[in-house]
């Protein structure tokens, strides 16, 4: 265990919420950025998924020895200029980068997950393929999503059975995914493909694709949110009742259990 | 779209400013008792201005006449509203005040919540700046009302917007509406505060004075709250945020405070641009300063500035504060002194320092990359002086400026066409004559209602708002209330719920007030939460207009008395005046917000049938009288006239409890209150919630109220809602309604299968039924139909 962050930050106390059994000790760490929204959710999910959320310092290069790494949600730095575009110049992202990226050293390269403006970021930092541009309808859209789970190999999607539908909420502005005929092609063909948007497109992203992750399975990015469908009661409506959709879990325990099993 | 602070030159450069133009001095005021003030192109009357000179012994200074100008506009000082306001802290009980930590007065009023917890909400107006920039005008009234909440050292956790725009197939709401949603996602959604409700109203009233309403709600710990004034000789005044520029200089005395007129300029100017990114760090910013117990006082800077948060902070504390004005930092150079203690701008706040707490302050600062620059300090002297370089350009008595304000008795009436409008009841009108009657035209009534416009399907609105984020959700549109968890460990919440019907306010303000309250009161309990506080956002016409002045005294009156009457305090709220355009008011619109507590949001009862209650008995709660006047079904005829339906607030209160009863002890699986549309709406509402039919019969409830089968489906009679209940909770249910005396009927039965809604009743033809496919069709396509092409361009912001 490594200590905690000095400038831990307000928004980052995860402390405060109640706790839960970690399992082995998985320590996931979820990044701030000033303009950061559902970094609390994301610490929430990996409490419930049975691991630690660490909080991180988008000015702090350090990743405290975390053994995976969220960027959750919101608008970084405002994203005025384009979504994720500054954020990917923050320290914190150098070592995210160097960690996890293709020239990452080890034979277990870190484990990131990029939801949203993650996802966003993700791209930016060209960890992952393809970029984002606004919804097709110009429109910010919110609503209960229901997408298939085609890559069940990665980190973060191996509890998942093959094709599995879920539901889980996604709410953006500028998350129609776009990429180039020959890299589509190369994602299609390799099952990189992670997640695809079931039913209409809600945005005009290309092949319907809602997720990717990259040669490695140890990055992915997702525009819907499955932090926000961990909780009976808080996420999205399904057959049992009003916001009883617990969906987006299965991302959590996918992560600290194949921590748990492998790369501790 | 929006300026950032860092694209600005750095702060020294910028204050090469003061030799640009000549500094009216207290000195020079005093010498130069002759000269001409633009007090009236401020928004001053000439008695004001004439008070200002008696209070200050000599003209004021052009500095001081902007900060009076400003805060004594009806928008800050209240001045045609405070003698009737005083009714909601005289018409209050002990038993009322039990759980109010902070009452009117304060930025936001403060409930007890128990546990050690606490909740501030308030809600606030944005009309007049909405109308002119729809998108920056909604966008900056959500930012102002966060902004309230934060100044009283709470986390905001949660928005609303009861939204009211002229008629639907007006080519202006098709500018309005677009802007305004986008406005509030835009900004709403980049602060991280899910948006859990509020009403969407077309009317042709609102044509060119839409109301943009916004509550917000936080929570706090009780050892965090926090009050703004200014105590401590010698602590520092520091201003942080965004920086000041030209934007909303005038807002409140010229903009708010006045009618709509052709013949004036574009007031284009006067609304403010918001930043929400700045916002959104600065919430953290300063949750991490009440953290660190780094302030003694705090101010957010809404309507007027510098000049209303120096003057209120100054008042409420010791009494003096010395303030340097060059040290504000500015986006425009030029800007006059006057001009930057009136200016708007967004996303600032001012706070009282100590000594000992200045470097933790700026560490913090320094994290969060906020600027920030220190004013001055807190004195004794009992005056607020202001300087700039070192010459004294106000000096004055802060109370005069905050608190001393006029006050206007101003005259009013009856309006002389009231009984004569009161008089002409739905029934006796030409459109209340050939009413449905058959099988097939009752269910054609149904539904042409629920397509109408203001019964229709509002999720193209909705969908364009986060309702996720925090994580702590439980309700939100389209369920009777919002409601937010507060405590993870215990599931202790909030319920919320924001109503007004303005058609029932027109025909009788004091009922109209009444009816607003009793409907988010019914909405909160509906979904399970007790009722414990009120907050109100009072939209009516021009108060110099006695007719409209008599609406205000009547509607006020009569929510006072109706808090009273329920047993809950006002605890804030707001009052817009003005909103009528070349002589046409809107209907007098006194928005009620109601908050109630859950002691865990587990139990909140969804709005809904739901998917697995196949055969679920519905049970119909109140009486249906025949009150058909001022209702959606009138409407549709074009006819508005009469009187309102009764109100009876006894009958509220025992419908709330059986309703909070009901949720508590895991009786009812649904529950839904009945109001605009009558039991047709409910019901309807009921099944398109999840897509799950029904079958009601209405002949023992024809029999039972004497009423005929159309009545029974459009009449708005209070006090009434539907429940669904497994039959295994009839018997207990039903003995909880009989012991309280409370009329329950029931109706009908929960149908899974058919996927449709059947009524059958004492009508031609026995009975009717509508597929919820084409009924949902109808529903949900008024508004895509009208708004479908999107925000306009210049709204677009870049998404999350």
């Amino acid at each position: 265990m490594t200590t905690t962050p000095t400038e831990t930050p307000l928004i980052g106390d995860f402390t405060a919420a109640p706790t839960a059994q970690p399992l082995d000790g998985a320590r996931i760490g979820v990044v701030t950025f000033p303009g950061t929204l559902d970094d609390r959710d994301a610490a929430r999910a990996v409490r419930l998924g049975g691991g630690t959320p660490v909080p991180l310092w988008h000015a702090d290069q350090s990743l405290h020895g975390v053994d995976a790494v969220i960027l959750p949600g919101g608008f970084s730095y405002g994203d005025y200029l384009r979504a994720g575009a500054i954020a990917r110049f923050a320290p914190v992202m150098e070592t995210v980068v160097k960690e996890a990226g293709a020239d990452a050293a080890s034979s277990s390269p870190l484990p990131v997950l990029g939801i949203c403006n993650g996802f966003q970021v993700l791209t930016e930092a060209h960890l992952l393929p393809g970029s984002m541009i606004k919804n097709d309808h110009l429109k910010f859209i919110c609503k209960d999503q229901v997408l298939r789970v085609e890559n069940t190999e990665t980190t973060w999607t191996a509890q998942f059975t093959a094709d599995e539908l879920i539901t889980v909420p996604m709410k953006n502005q500028e998350g129609q995914y776009v990429i180039s005929a020959e890299e589509l092609e190369a994602i299609e063909a390799e099952g990189r493909v992670v997640f695809r948007y079931v039913g209409e497109n809600p945005n005009g992203s290309r092949n319907h694709i809602a997720g990717v992750t990259n040669e490695r399975g140890n990055v992915v990015g997702l525009m819907p949110h499955p932090e926000h469908a961990v909780e009976a009661g808080y996420g999205p409506d399904d057959a049992t009742g009003v916001r009883e959709g617990t969906d987006g879990l299965t991302i959590f325990t996918s992560v600290v259990s194949s921590l748990a099993g492998g790369n501790q | 779209m929006t300026e950032h602070a860092t694209d600005q030159p750095t702060a020294p450069e910028d204050q090469v400013q003061q030799t640009q133009f000549n500094i009216d001095t207290v000195v020079n005021a005093a010498a130069t008792p002759d000269t001409e003030l633009p007090w009236a192109e401020l928004g001053l009357k000439e008695n004001e201005y004439h008070r200002i000179v008696q209070i200050l012994g000599r003209r004021p200074t052009a500095a001081e006449l902007a900060m009076y100008s400003v805060m004594w506009s009806e928008h800050c000082s209240y001045k045609s509203s405070k003698v009737h306001l005083r009714q909601f802290g005289e018409k209050v009980t002990d038993q009322m005040k039990k759980d109010l930590m902070v009452g009117i007065g304060e930025n936001a009023g403060v409930t007890n919540l128990g546990d050690g917890w606490a909740v501030t909400f308030k809600i606030e107006s944005h009309n007049h700046p909405s109308y002119v920039e729809p998108y920056q005008g909604a966008a900056t009234g959500i930012g102002g009302i966060v902004r309230d909440i934060i100044s009283m050292g709470a986390r905001p956790v949660a928005v609303m917007d009861p939204l009211r725009f002229g008629d639907i197939d007006h080519p202006d709401t098709k500018r309005v509406l677009p802007g305004v949603v986008s406005g509030i996602g835009g900004y709403g959604n980049s602060l991280g505060l899910p948006n859990i409700g509020g009403e969407v109203v077309f009317d042709a009233v609102y044509q060119q004075n839409p109301l943009v309403n916004a509550l917000a709600v936080g929570v706090l710990k009780h050892e965090d709250l926090r009050l703004a004034n200014a105590s401590g000789v010698g602590n520092k005044v520091v201003l942080f945020g965004a920086r000041t520029g030209g934007d909303g200089i005038g807002g409140a005395s010229v903009l708010a405070s006045e009618s709509f007129d052709d013949t004036k300029p574009s007031k284009r100017p006067a609304v403010q641009v918001g930043d929400p990114f700045a916002e959104k760090v600065l919430i953290e910013c300063c949750l991490e300063l009440f953290h660190n117990e780094l302030v003694e006082g705090i101010q957010d800077l809404g309507a007027a500035g510098i000049s209303c948060a120096t003057s209120e902070l100054a008042s409420n504390g010791e009494g003096g504060m010395h303030v340097e004005l060059t040290n504000v930092l500015l986006r425009d150079p030029t800007l006059t002194p006057g001009e930057i203690l009136m200016s708007e701008s967004q996303e600032r706040m001012m706070a009282v320092v100590t000594p000992e707490n200045v470097e933790a302050f700026e560490a913090v600062m320094g994290k969060w990359g906020v600027e920030y620059s220190w004013l001055g300090e807190v004195t004794d002297t009992g005056r607020l002086i202001i300087e700039w370089d070192g010459a004294t350009i106000v000096d004055v008595d802060p109370r005069t400026v905050a608190h001393d304000g006029p006050v206007y008795e101003r005259p009013y009436h009856r309006p002389a066409w009231q009984d004569q409008l009161q008089a002409d009841t739905f029934r006796t009108s030409e459109a209340g004559q050939s009413l449905p009657a058959s099988a097939e035209e009752l269910g054609e009534a149904l539904m042409e209602l629920m397509s109408s416009a203001n019964m229709a399907d509002v999720s193209w609105i909705t969908d364009q708002y986060d309702r996720f984020v925090g994580g702590n959700t439980a309700l939100s549109q389209p369920d009777d209330a919002g409601v937010i968890r507060v405590d993870e460990e215990t599931g202790l919440g909030v319920g919320l719920a924001t109503d007004c019907n303005g058609r029932y306010a027109y025909l009788d303000p004091y009922a109209g007030a009444q009816l607003a309250l009793a409907e988010a009161y019914r909405n909160v309990a509906t979904a399970g939460a007790v009722p414990m506080a009120v907050s109100d956002c009072l939209n009516f016409g021009s108060p110099e207009d006695p007719e409209i002045m008599w609406q205000f005294a009547e509607a006020v009156r009569g929510l006072a008395e109706g808090c009273q009457a329920l047993g809950i305090p006002v605890t804030g709220g707001n009052v817009s005046l003005y909103n009528q355009t070349a002589g046409r008011a809107i209907h007098p619109t006194p928005v009620v917000g109601v908050l109630g507590r859950f002691d865990d949001v587990a139990r909140r009862t969804p709005s809904g049938f739901q998917r697995w209650a196949d055969g679920q008995a519905i049970y119909l709660l109140g009486t249906t009288h025949d009150e058909l006047d001022g209702s959606e079904f009138a409407r549709l005829r074009g006819h508005l006239g009469g009187t309102p339906p009764r109100v009876d607030l006894v009958a509220e209160k025992t419908l709330g409890e059986i309703l909070i009863n009901a949720s508590r002890d895991g009786m009812i699986d649904a529950a839904h209150d009945l109001s605009e549309g009558g039991l047709a709406a409910g019901l309807a509402e009921m099944s398109l919630r999840f897509g799950v039919g029904s079958r009601t019969a209405l002949d023992a409830l024809c029999e039972r109220d004497g009423v005929d089968p159309f009545t029974a489906l459009f009449s708005e009679s209070q006090a009434r809602a539907l429940v669904a209940l497994p039959r295994s909770e009839e018997l207990r249910f039903t003995d909880m309604t009989t012991a309280r005396g409370f009329p329950a009927l029931r109706l009908g039965v929960v149908d899974a299968v058919s996927g449709g809604i059947e009524v059958s009743g004492p009508f031609h033809g026995g009975s009717f039924g509508i597929g919820l496919d084409e009924l949902k069709e109808a529903w949900s396509s008024t508004i895509p139909a009208r708004f479908g092409s999107g925000p306009h361009l210049e709204a677009i912001i870049d998404g999350d």
